[in-house]
């Protein structure tokens, strides 16, 4: 007998019984559609993460104005400003790890085209800003030294503030747009950078020359910034160094004694990258496992429904031998049974998990990633269930005696 | 040589603390092409010896030899093999799979004797059928069938291989008259055609068409006597 009488032989006995071999699936179907939606969803969290952090870059420190919450009741970090002008002038000059520094001060502000407006926040910077996070013009420039030198009343926007003040196709550069009231010319829109790590959208921005922004927008006190600096290391594998460099520099620049407190904290973007795709791989690992076992759950219906079939066809196990069939060809008939009630399963199983994660998806907002090889992995698994617990019965089948069998009641 | 040989064959069956000696000191041969009858009482072991003749089943001690070769070396695969090639066998009880066509009944034995072309199996199992007068109705399941169309359908399975024994464990028991002498003028002419016939009967009517009695009484051969048919030469 070919392994394609056989399959057909498997066929025919599950149609025969096809609301039960239906219901016999369905804990396979489950546990597979469950794998793939959870995998999938589990994998996209993951791919995102990884993206944005590639796309801010993994040699980012974000240097936060305050002092430490360790000695009782203060303010946390960025409440107080402690960070200056020279400060940032000190960092971006005097480190041999630093490739470049920016002060990323932020207001909310509403902005006024001729016939629309739109809330955002406004940033006050620097053009080392757009080096640093990488941030590219799409049409025009982004900010010139000379813009932060005169305090120019110029603005860059990112597209979707663009968009939204000035229609998707129209054109912003040269216009003019009302920022808490003051005009600022459009020199620049950036590229689109679509949604950051933790879900925020990249192009609802705006940025203008450090200078207009404390003298017009967000006033300081003396010399201090109201807000971080970040600060590019020149590698990836230079950003501990760095980090102990500014630590250093703005200790002594801030004439902090030795054991004081730091009155400023330094944020490792590589770290909390780390951390969150550490979050996002348990994350994943944590809901393929939970698939897994309902994939497990759906093994032992089969085995569970495979024995009750090998006895309730004992009288025809024992017509099958008394004819002719070897312990082998009834082994392979019923592991083929179990194989295709699952691997079928398996099949539609993959079909529903793929369409439950695109609704999912699309419900919720959540990225997405499906990967053939967890569709490929997915259904071998539920193959291997099949044969793991169809394997018992089958053998159980193969053993019976032939006389004893037909006489089966 | 004989085509089938027991040599003091026993068949113990154990009964919680008592043993059944369904068989006891059996020693027989048959020859190719006979046609024997074996009767007896219910319970005196005809049916433990025509599984053990089947290969159903396997002697406690003594020796089983078809066609010269002793089986009790055998494997299961290949006990197996030698019920599909070398032996047909019918029941009392037909034992066709249910809701399973008489067609795909009769292919059942070609399937595992690995007749791969489905064409050739239908064909051959369509020839079983036509062989047994049954050739109209390949299509019907056995329910749809009457008791002796049944038995016909076990017939022409236990044919279509053309195995050169036929071995029947009280064909009749299960059918009237009528379709009882129909089954037996089938079997007589397949004896004729010189297939051999072993069959178990506890009806005089019946073994008469045999041209060989064998008497059973409590697991031991109290008779064996040649005798002419009286009927079925036709
Ligand atoms: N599987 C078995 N287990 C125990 N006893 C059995 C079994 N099969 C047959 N017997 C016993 O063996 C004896 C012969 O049975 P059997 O060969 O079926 O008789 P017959 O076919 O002549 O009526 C009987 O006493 C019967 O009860
Ligand atoms: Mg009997």
């Amino acid at each position: 007998m070919g392994p394609l009488q056989i399959f057909r032989l498997a066929l025919k006995a599950l149609r025969r019984n096809l609301l039960r071999s239906f219901l016999t699936a369905l804990g396979i179907i489950i546990g597979v559609a469950a794998v793939i939606a959870m995998v999938s969803i589990g994998e996209g969290a993951k791919q995102q993460v990884e993206a944005s952090f590639a796309s801010m870059g993994t040699n980012l420190l974000i240097v936060m104005p305050g002092s430490s919450m360790s000695g009782g009741a203060r303010g946390g970090f960025g409440s107080q400003p402690t960070l200056t002008r020279d400060d940032l002038k000190a960092i971006s000059t005097e480190l041999t790890m630093v490739d470049a520094a920016a002060p990323d001060l932020r207001t909310g502000a509403q902005l006024q085209s001729e016939e629309q407006n739109w809330a955002t926040s406004v940033h006050g910077t620097t053009p080392s800003f757009f080096r640093i996070r990488k941030w590219n013009a799409a049409r025009g420039a982004t900010l010139t030294d000379s813009d932060i030198d005169s305090g120019a009343k110029v603005v860059v926007l990112g597209a979707t503030v663009a968009e939204k003040l000035f229609g998707a196709n129209a054109e912003a550069l040269g216009q003019l747009v009302r920022i808490k009231g003051v005009p600022f010319q459009v020199v620049g829109v950036l590229e689109r950078k679509g949604q950051s790590a933790n879900g925020q959208d990249n192009d609802d921005t705006a940025l203008v020359p450090l200078s207009t922004f404390l003298s017009r927008l967000s006033p300081a006190l003396g010399a201090f910034l109201p807000g971080p600096i970040l600060v590019s290391a020149v590698s990836g594998e230079a950003v501990p160094r760095a980090q102990k460099q500014v630590t250093d520099l703005l200790r002594e620049r801030h004439r902090i004694a030795v054991g004081a407190d730091d009155d400023f904290n330094i944020r490792n973007l590589a770290e909390v990258a780390s951390a969150q795709q550490q979050g996002a791989d348990t994350l994943s690992s944590l809901l393929a496992s939970i698939a897994a076992v309902s994939l497990l759950v759906g093994g032992i219906g089969i085995m569970n429904i495979m024995l009750v079939s090998v006895t309730e066809r004992t009288r025809e196990i024992g017509i099958r031998m008394a004819v002719g069939a070897t312990p082998g060809q009834v082994l392979a008939q019923f592991l083929s049974e179990a194989l295709t009630l699952s691997l079928l399963g398996g099949l539609i199983g993959v079909g529903a998990g793929v369409l439950i994660a695109q609704q999912l998806s699309a419900g919720f907002g959540w990225p997405l990633l499906i990967r053939t090889d967890v569709i490929f992995i997915a259904t071998a698994f539920s193959g291997l269930v099949g044969v793991g617990f169809g394997l018992y019965p089958a053998l159980k089948a193969s053993r019976m005696d032939p006389i004893t069998a037909l006489r089966f009641e | 040589m004989a085509l089938l040989e027991l040599r003091d064959v026993t068949k113990v069956y154990r009964m919680g603390d008592v043993d059944v000696r369904a068989l006891d000191g059996v020693s027989v041969q048959i020859e190719r092409g006979e046609f024997v009858a074996i009767m007896g009482a219910s319970g005196s072991g005809k049916s433990t010896m025509m599984n053990i003749l089947g290969c159903l089943d396997r002697p406690t001690t003594g020796e089983y030899l078809l066609d010269g070769q002793s089986v009790a070396s055998k494997s299961r695969a290949e006990l197996a093999g030698l019920r599909n090639r070398a032996i047909g066998f019918v029941f009392q009880s037909f034992n066709l799979l249910s809701r399973t066509s008489a067609l795909e009944n009769v292919e059942l034995p070609l399937l595992y004797a690995g007749v791969s072309s489905g064409a050739e199996r239908e064909k051959r199992a369509t020839g079983a059928l036509t062989r047994v007068g049954l050739g109209e109705r390949v299509d019907h399941l056995p329910n749809q069938l009457s008791g002796g169309q049944q038995q016909r359908v076990a017939i022409a399975r236990a044919l279509v291989n053309k195995p050169p024994l036929l071995l029947a464990d009280e064909p009749t028991g299960a059918l009237d008259s009528k379709t009882s002498v129909e089954v037996m003028q089938l079997l007589s002419d397949l004896s004729h055609e010189g297939m051999t016939v072993v069959l178990v009967t506890h009806e005089p009517d019946m073994a008469a068409w045999a041209r060989r009695v064998l008497v059973m009484k409590d697991g031991k051969l109290v008779s064996d006597a040649k005798q002419q048919p009286v009927k079925g030469a036709a």
